[in-house]
């Protein structure tokens, strides 16, 4: 429970400290092209690994489960354009009705 | 054409509240699912502010991941409104302290439609749209914390297939051309292939590197 504390306190304060540096420090000045370009990139290179090991991780191993058959309702969702709640209820559903099953 | 005010700020985003609202009821859920607790996922809610790097936090160190590691995944998330802050700068009037509350409301919805074209930013509609937004995340995080208790075991119910799914909802929209696709399936390699040889959390770090592709122009 205490690293759960640290967790929430450090990420708090860092984002706090982040979205409020450009405002109150910088002023105006644009970003070097290159840094911007980088720092674009961030959230999908991120977002793509979570994806990656949430869907295949299990301990320090890779393995092939019910979360496959999940994560692949969800992106069947995400393309028919549901909302963020409909694709988690949807990938939560078919993985739990899937373990059920077998 | 009339200057938007804070009402069309708070109009704009409120068909969206009902989706923040679920987002935000799933975050509370999960989190408490990760062993979090009903009141440290409110918290984080009122004062991280940004749904993607909750979550991150939250599965790296639900799955035994360091605190760093947990940290810095999240914080690598939320570099971004280093450079959307910047954009803003120049149209957040007001003392540094206002600036500085301003500044906490500016989430990549309340960002995109305080946008004017040209570079320009409304204040007025930043203000009311990130209000709108901050109170349905802070509530929905209580409504799935608190009743997520009410909720059984989280495999059975297919939780840990959720997270999987939220980062891919979160992904496909921002996947916008084809550095951003590249970005997203290098991380996922990296990520995959570090697995079995690092510490949980790790991998997910590791795969911030992808994003060096964006020097390439």
């Amino acid at each position: 429970m205490i690293d759960v504390w640290t967790v929430v306190g450090l990420v708090g304060a860092g984002t706090i400290a982040i979205k409020a540096a450009g405002p109150v420090l910088l002023g105006g000045r644009p970003l070097p092209p290159r840094l911007g370009g980088v720092i674009e990139l961030l959230a999908p290179a991120l977002l793509g690994a979570l994806v990656a090991v949430q869907t295949f991780q299990d301990g320090e191993r890779l393995v092939l489960d019910e979360r496959v058959l999940g994560v692949a309702a969800a992106a069947v969702a995400i393309r028919l354009k549901a909302p963020l709640l409909v694709v988690v209820v949807v990938a939560a559903a078919t993985t739990a009705l899937a373990r059920a099953v077998t | 054409m009339a200057e938007r005010t804070f009402r069309d700020g708070v109009r704009a985003m409120a068909p969206l509240v009902v989706a923040v609202l679920g987002f935000a009821i799933s975050f509370g859920v999960l989190a408490r699912a990760a062993g979090f607790g009903w009141l440290a996922p409110i918290v984080m809610s009122a004062t991280t502010f940004a749904g993607s790097a909750q979550f991150a936090a939250v599965s790296v160190l639900g799955d035994g991941g360091t605190v760093a590691a947990a940290v810095a995944a999240a914080l690598l998330l939320n570099a971004r409104y280093g450079p959307i802050g910047i954009s803003v700068a120049r149209w957040l009037t007001g003392g540094a302290w206002s600036r500085f509350l301003h500044a906490q409301l500016v989430v990549d919805e309340s960002w995109a439609i305080a946008a004017e074209g040209e570079g320009r930013f409304n204040r007025g509609v930043l203000l009311g749209a990130g209000l709108v937004l901050y109170l349905a995340w802070v509530a929905g995080t209580a409504i799935g914390a608190i009743l997520g208790e009410a909720f059984g075991d989280p495999s059975a119910l297919g939780l840990d297939a959720a997270f999987a799914a939220l980062f891919l909802g979160l992904l496909v929209p921002i996947a916008k051309d084809r550095r951003h696709v590249a970005a997203a399936l290098l991380g996922a390699g990296i990520a995959l292939v570090l697995t079995p040889f690092t510490p949980a959390g790790v991998p997910i770090v590791a795969a911030s590197a992808a994003c060096l592709l964006g020097l390439r122009r």
